[in-house]
């Protein structure tokens, strides 16, 4: 497998430029329009990709499976989105964005493509202005920000509690403005189910209409995936319902490497859960983290008088509560990155702290300080609509009692393996958003995964997809038809899958399945993982998806709006999966950002990484069905900053 | 606890369909009410019957996909809710709930509970955005905005385009859709190029794919799950006829 990074020659802080003025290709704008790109994706990458590339002048085709593009999961993003703006005048510059993330994501993240990432993110807020996006502003008129984890300036840009919805709709706003001119073409409840190759090059996708059934195949001069992240593999997790893994995993079998899959995000900050008909977890923004105080008791026996409701949370006195990432963390405190957060969430619990009711797993998010400090209506100013959503679902009162939060997984780091073009290891395959695995190393720092769809699909797409067309040439623009080698197969295996799926008829839904998976998961390669464990896992997710392939019941039909068979396509792609995170995880043997082997950490537990042997990307290729993946590595190699371990205290 | 459900089942667009009567037991009141739905349907696929279709993503009441009637209310009783944020706590055991979908003219449905809100991705096509080339626009804070406009922009922004209001006006308007739309990108300085003629192709969209006069009824802003309010309404009313007034002296901007 080709792992060429193609990172340009230069210092860091001129690459970009470089790039873009000298390497790139570009493409006559006349031309253009003789051209055909698909984008699968319409959150923040995908969205701002086709639409960019629409006004450029190529013929665009965008997918996705809600019923309209703005409904892309990027809506949910709740507290905010970085950027190097120095705006506050508290230092913070390009360099210092660059540095925070690449120390946040534990030394695990290409250097050059998250400096350009800090470099263009000060273009977003410009964008996200230009285009009618509100941020929350201040009096003089100006734009406020907020602290997020891991950083000690504020250059978090927010629109209350919706600052994914304002750049969702920004971007989708854009996109509108294509479709109704003709430049982009919008297929909603349309679900990639395989990508197309002719020649070893990526040119074309086969669909499901969801409304109708009918499978289609489309065609392209290249293909832009930007569908998301894999989180909902763990069945319970913050993500919506639909998120799933099965265009990026079908890209993979037909040959794109796989990288770092096992780097997942448990956040720190969401409601625990409350049993087990629950459908989804929900997160309580990290901003929320700038004045709440995170605590447990000191002592077991009052965590379980709260657990039982004997006992008052408000009625511990303050010498017996322990705030324990205060008192770890003392110069990052409540604002400790999230991996550390969590963690040290689990260890409190683990400890026999816990205080949630029943399962003990939870601990306290507590304002009663913030709001003496402050009065409740500038807690409720900052944090109104989050107050009134953790009443909603939990019908307790924050602004009286303590929240009650346990950490739950939100985000995934790993994705389909780009070079600094974003180009995967597939030619005219490129891959935008949480769909890559770029620039979070082995953890994401708050407000960053905006700042990264909307810098791919904006400022690096547009460029480099140019590039790879120009490189292709003219003579091939729109040459590809939808009869070329290639999509028979394609269209064909995904109407075999169809059809095995529905008759297999057996006793088991693939909720129930996916429910397993889940316990499965979340047991052998959550916050913690080990070696015995994730042999473990390895051992039961292949009975798991036998089991699936012999007993699951989809019913419906096949030429119809069926939920069940789209849950059932799903979930067995994320049965696959599921089994390559827990091999990824077992092959990285230290401890790194959102990874913690437990055999790997310090005396305070603290994780351990091991530069020696783990300073790569682990790429799996793909060897076909029931063979064991193969690993390769790109080397990840430091010009700026160097290794060292990560302190927060 | 139990429920006695009359649930709209209807096969696809084509066909009509009818009320089912279903009994659910053990629903847990920590459920939210698509969790009671996802139980419902797990019971029925036990049974080997089709489970119900109903759109939804999120389920934390931003995405805008939940869609449901019950008991003759859009996104269900509770103030400022989407019905995927509603919890069964609400309901007590031994309750009848009709779940029905959107009902509108220019929402057909698709199945069961689902229908096509197309029309709301088209009025925005026409004119809800400002023009703003990908590039390099100027330094964000180069454009001062005062904070009470810049609030009431994104008051109107948090609209999540779900189309209860529609669902809720005896007339099926969609004004108080496409008037937060409007009037968020009229309200703010980078907006004001293009106002004229987003208020007019809004507007013309808005009529042209079938959606009914606003007669002050009143309910759309009763089952907002953002809470939009009337006067975005007035606002674009407003806007609507100065651009009138504009467009017939040859003026509009
Ligand atoms: C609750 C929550 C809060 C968050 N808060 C923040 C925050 O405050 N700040 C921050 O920076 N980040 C935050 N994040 C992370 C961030 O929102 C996401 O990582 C980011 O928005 C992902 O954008 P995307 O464009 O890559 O993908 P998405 O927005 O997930 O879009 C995926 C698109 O792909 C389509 N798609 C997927 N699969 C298929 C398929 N098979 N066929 C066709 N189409 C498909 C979907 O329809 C959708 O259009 C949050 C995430 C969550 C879950
Ligand atoms: S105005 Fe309110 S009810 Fe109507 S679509 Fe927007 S959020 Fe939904
Ligand atoms: S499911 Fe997203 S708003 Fe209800």
């Amino acid at each position: 497998m080709n792992l060429d990074s193609k990172i340009p020659e230069g210092p860091l802080s001129e690459k970009w430029t470089n790039h873009k003025g000298h390497n790139l290709k570009l493409v006559n704008p006349a031309n253009r329009r003789k051209y055909h790109v698909i984008v699968v994706g319409s959150g923040l990458a995908g969205g701002a990709a086709a639409a960019s590339l629409g006004e450029q002048g190529y013929q665009v085709s965008c997918f996705c499976y809600q019923d309209s593009p703005r409904r892309a999961h990027s809506i949910a993003a709740q507290g905010g989105i970085n950027a190097a703006k120095n705006y506050q005048n508290d230092g913070d510059s390009v360099y210092r964005l660059f540095y925070d993330t690449i120390k946040g994501g534990d030394y695990r993240a290409r250097e050059a493509n998250v400096y350009r990432l800090a470099e263009v993110s000060n273009n977003i807020i410009d964008q996200m202005v230009a285009q009618g996006v509100p941020f929350a502003r201040e009096y003089g008129g100006m734009l406020d920000n907020r602290s997020f984890g891991g950083a000690q300036v504020s250059r978090t840009f927010y629109a209350r509690g919706q600052t994914g919805q304002q750049l969702l709709l920004g971007a989708y706003q854009q996109l509108s403005r294509q479709i109704g001119l003709g430049q982009v073409k919008m297929y909603n409840r349309h679900e990639m189910l395989d990508l197309v190759l002719v020649d070893g090059h990526a040119k074309g996708i086969i669909t499901r209409n969801m409304v109708n059934g009918k499978i289609e195949r489309w065609a392209a001069d290249c293909v832009v995936l930007c569908t998301g992240g894999y989180g909902n593999t763990f069945f319970l997790s913050t993500n919506a319902q639909g998120c799933n893994v099965t265009a990026a995993f079908r890209a993979y079998k037909r040959g794109a490497g796989f990288a770092n899959p096992c780097y997942t995000q448990i956040h720190p900050t969401c409601i625990p859960v409350h049993g087990d008909q629950q459908s989804k977890l929900t997160l309580m923004s990290e901003s929320l983290r700038n004045d709440g105080r995170i605590w447990v008791p000191k002592s077991k026996e009052a965590a379980e008088k709260v657990r039982k409701g004997e006992l008052d949370p408000g009625a511990i006195p303050e010498e017996e509560r322990d705030y324990y990432l205060e008192r770890k963390y003392p110069s990052f405190g409540n604002l400790a990155p999230r991996d550390i957060s969590s963690r040290s969430a689990k260890e409190a619990c683990d400890d026999g702290r816990g205080i949630a009711p029943g399962s003990g797993l939870g601990v306290f998010l507590d304002f009663r300080d913030a709001i003496n400090r402050l009065g409740e209506n500038v807690i409720a100013e900052r944090y109104g609509n989050l107050f009134e959503m953790y009443n909603r679902i939990t019908a307790a009162n924050p602004y009286k009692t303590p929240m009650m939060i346990y950490p739950a997984v939100h985000y995934t780091m790993g994705g389909l393996w780009v070079d600094y073009n974003l180009e995967s290891n597939i030619p005219g395959l490129f891959v935008g958003g949480e769909a890559n695995f770029s620039d979070h190393g082995a953890n994401r720092l708050g407000a960053s995964a905006l700042m990264q769809g909307l810098a791919d699909g904006y400022f690096v797409l547009p460029y480099t997809v140019g590039d790879y067309l120009g490189r292709c040439g003219i003579h091939s623009a729109g040459k590809t038809k939808s009869d070329a080698p290639g999509f028979s197969e394609a269209e064909q295996a995904v109407k075999d899958r169809i059809t095995r799926l529905l008759n297999i008829k057996g006793k088991e839904s693939p909720r129930s399945f996916h429910q397993r998976l889940g316990h499965i998961m979340w047991q052998y390669c959550g916050m913690a993982r080990d070696k015995a464990g994730l042999e473990k896992a390895i051992e039961l997710i292949p009975e798991l998806r036998k089991e699936f392939w012999e007993n699951v019941k989809v019913l419906g039909e096949e030429a119809e709006l069926n939920q069940e068979l789209e849950r059932a396509g799903r979930v067995a792609d994320f049965l696959e999966f599921g089994e390559l995170m827990c091999r990824d995880a077992l092959m990285r043997d230290e401890s790194c950002g959102g990874h913690f082997r437990t055999e790997h950490q310090s005396a305070e537990g603290e994780a351990v990484r091991d530069d020696d042997n783990f300073a790569f990307v682990g790429v799996w290729e793909n060897q076909g069905d029931d063979k064991p993946p193969v690993l390769h590595k790109e080397q990840l190699v430091y010009e700026e900053v160097k290794f060292t371990t990560r302190s927060y205290k | 606890m139990d429920l006695h459900l009359r649930v709209w089942r209807q096969k696809n667009s084509e066909t009509s369909g009818k009320f089912v009567n279903y009994e659910l037991k053990g629903v847990s009141e920590d459920s939210s009410f698509l969790e009671m739905l996802d139980i419902l349907n797990e019971q029925l696929v036990e049974k080997g019957e089709e489970p119900v279709a109903f759109d939804h993503d999120c389920r934390e009441g931003i995405c805008g996909m939940c869609s449901l009637v019950i008991n003759g209310m859009a996104h269900g009783p509770e103030r400022a809710t989407t019905v995927c944020q509603l919890h069964m706590r609400h309901y007590s055991d031994g309750d009848t709930i009709t779940i029905e979908p959107w009902r509108a003219k220019a929402f057909p449905v698709v199945k069961d509970l689902i229908v096509d809100r197309g029309a709301f991705d088209r009025i925005i096509q026409a004119g809800g955005f400002i023009t703003a080339r990908t590039g390099s626009p100027q330094d964000a804070n180069e454009l001062l905005i005062p904070k009470p406009i810049a609030d009431k922009a994104m008051d109107a922004a948090a609209c999540i385009g779900c189309g209860a209001c529609v669902a809720a006006c005896p007339n099926g308007a969609a004004m108080l859709f496409t008037s937060a739309k409007c009037s968020q990108l009229n309200l703010l300085p980078q907006g004001q190029p293009e106002k004229d003629r987003r208020s007019l192709a809004m507007v013309a969209a808005m009529d042209s794919e079938g959606f009914g006069n606003c007669t002050n009824y009143g309910e759309c802003q009763a089952v907002c799950p953002k809470e939009i309010t009337l006067d975005f309404i007035a606002k674009m009313n407003r806007d609507y006829a100065g651009a009138r007034i504009r467009h017939f002296f040859g003026k509009a901007i």
